[in-house]
């Protein structure tokens, strides 16, 4: 979606510059914030820059650096530790070829080790995008990444 | 049956979609019972039932809630969804299964404090329980229970869902106003009260998304049948979050009193593959460690607090002998390294203090002046964090080296 049309879902008040950076930043294929966008957002709210850079800086899941079409953030706090997430990272690692905090050269997926999904009863657990997956196993992930790369071909 | 639902009652019966399958088990009867009492009788039931807040501080409600109805102009209620305490899910599992209990619990607090405008902050990792919330808003005014003239008895209040963007110390009161004025969500100090200043400097109430659903269960039994079940200091129940090395990882809600092995045993059904429990952590990243000899322990606030924790969170996470509990720390330090906002100097730079020397046990490489200062500086950073974050962090650390002593000389070099 473009950047004016969620702009003008909102009432015109810094008070919606999280949501308004979440949902453009999730709409955007490469999951980021540009400074191009920070210029236009900070016109629209008539709002320093830096006052919309330091809530992107502030919030782990805004970016000022492009990602990933898939930004895969596996979890890693004590409850899914617990159930083999490491497994799963190293799972993880193999199967796209890059470490935590990288992007595959294809531009295609990002790897990120991520706070509590909240899902610890179905741990381990990890986000793609907006999608949960629980229960993982190492041959779950090599499916689940196969059928990601498919469907970009 | 140790389980006693309350306010899970309804998963699985109700469709968390359909306002009329919420109504048709008793969905919005608290909220209609209560508009026919006096606003102050709906805060006296509330104290009578002697609730306390269930997002972990374990505050008497009535008291906030009396505060607020006593403030002049406008002012605001805040539910809290922002469940960020690893461990916990109960929140979610809440908004997910029956987000009308939630607008109920809010609807009644709003008639009885006279707030006009209400705020559902759900963490961005919940995009899930973000939707629902925001559907169930628009069928609760649809059918007259939110928005202008609720019930036709002259009372407004709007209610509107705000998304976190990952950060763990916005679960924080003043975090958390921070943040829904779209600021960074950085704490601030303590007085004034949210009660007096909070969002735009008006009066605030910030509770617990388990806090309001237990409301209109209040206004329906009445505070003195509330207050039968559970213990003297803790009434009614506590939905708990069960995870790590049990075999039924999961939701329960058991009243207040019922001990942390009953839950793991009875309810979780003991550990996979039946090993022995090493440790179990409580409440979460920023709860204490115990060993398994403390498990006949109950679930009740005044007995947490002799951690000089309040876990009020309900999380409980079972760890068996395969793990070393510096890995265990470690996890749970590094959280909060990651997760301070970094305002206050205790907690900004105290945590990545208590990362090294951590460290340095785990790799037989500490030495017994390493554990004096570990100890001293866990005393630090709690005793002079500004926020509930750097007050609560090193709870881990403080009950380990109570209960796990030894684990420490082991590691010592000497």
């Amino acid at each position: 979606m473009l950047l004016k049309e969620i702009l003008s879902k909102y009432p015109k008040d810094p008070e919606y510059l999280i949501e308004i950076l979440l949902e453009y930043q999730t709409s955007k294929k490469n999951h980021y914030i540009s400074p191009e966008d920070v210029s236009r957002i900070s016109g629209h709210f008539d709002i320093p820059e830096s006052q919309v850079c330091s809530v992107i800086s502030f919030y782990t899941l805004l970016s000022m650096e492009p990602k990933g079409r898939y930004v895969v953030q596996i979890c890693h706090d004590v409850p899914c530790f617990v159930n083999d997430a490491t497994n799963i990272y190293e799972e993880l690692v193999n199967v796209l070829g890059i470490k935590e905090g990288e992007t595959t050269p294809d531009n295609l997926f990002t790897l990120e080790i991520t706070e509590c999904l909240g899902c610890c009863n179905e741990a381990p657990a990890m986000r793609v995008n907006n999608q949960v997956y629980t229960n993982l196993t190492p041959a779950k992930i090599e499916k689940l990444i196969k059928d990601l790369r498919g469907e970009i071909k | 049956m140790i389980q006693e639902k309350v306010v899970s009652k309804r998963f699985g019966k109700v469709n968390p979609l359909s306002i009329d399958s919420y109504i048709k088990y008793d969905g919005y009867k608290g909220l209609e019972k209560a508009v026919t009492m006096h606003p102050t009788q709906v805060i006296d039931e509330i104290e009578k039932s002697k609730i306390r807040g269930r997002g972990g501080a374990g505050f008497p409600a009535h008291i906030k809630a009396r505060a607020l109805a006593n403030a002049q102009g406008p002012k605001f209620i805040v539910c809290n969804g922002d469940e960020g305490e690893p461990g916990n899910f109960k929140d979610r599992m809440l908004m997910e299964n029956d987000p009308h209990a939630v607008i109920e619990g809010l609807a009644i607090l709003a008639y009885a404090t006279g707030a006009r405008k209400g705020y559902i902050y759900i963490r961005g990792e919940y995009q899930n329980a973000i939707k629902i919330m925001k559907a169930t808003i628009q069928a609760a005014e649809e059918k007259g229970f939110l928005g202008e003239n609720i019930l036709n008895k002259g009372f407004d209040f709007k209610l509107e869902v705000r998304s976190g963007a990952g950060s763990y110390v916005v679960g924080e009161e003043f975090s958390m106003i921070e943040s829904i004025e779209g600021k960074p969500g950085r704490s601030r100090v303590k007085p004034p009260f949210p009660t007096d200043k909070g969002i735009h400097d008006r009066p605030t109430l910030i509770n617990n998304v388990e806090t309001f659903v237990n409301f209109p269960h209040i206004i329906l039994v009445g505070g003195n049948e509330f207050a039968k079940v559970g213990t003297p200091s803790s009434t009614g129940t506590k939905l708990i979050s069960l995870s790590g090395n049990v075999k039924n990882k999961g939701l329960y809600e058991v009243p207040f009193g019922t001990s942390i092995r009953d839950v793991i045993f009875q309810l979780g059904k003991g550990v996979r593959n039946n090993r022995p429990i090493k440790m179990v952590q409580l409440g979460g990243a920023s709860g204490p460690i115990i060993p398994e000899y403390m498990l006949d322990m109950s679930i009740d606030f005044d007995r947490f607090e002799n951690f000089d924790s309040k876990t009020g969170t309900g999380a409980i996470i079972v760890i068996d002998d395969r793990y070393d509990i510096f890995d265990i720390l470690l996890i749970n330090m590094k959280f909060f390294v990651h997760q301070s906002c970094g305002k206050c100097a205790p907690c900004r730079e105290g945590h990545i203090q208590i990362v090294n020397l951590l460290n340095k046990f785990k790799n037989h490489r500490a030495t017994e002046k390493d554990l004096m200062s570990l100890e001293n500086l866990a005393n630090v950073i709690q005793q002079t964090s500004l926020c509930g974050l750097g007050q609560t962090s090193m709870t881990s650390i403080i009950s380990s080296l109570r209960y796990f002593r030894d684990d420490y000389f082991t590691k010592v070099r000497y």
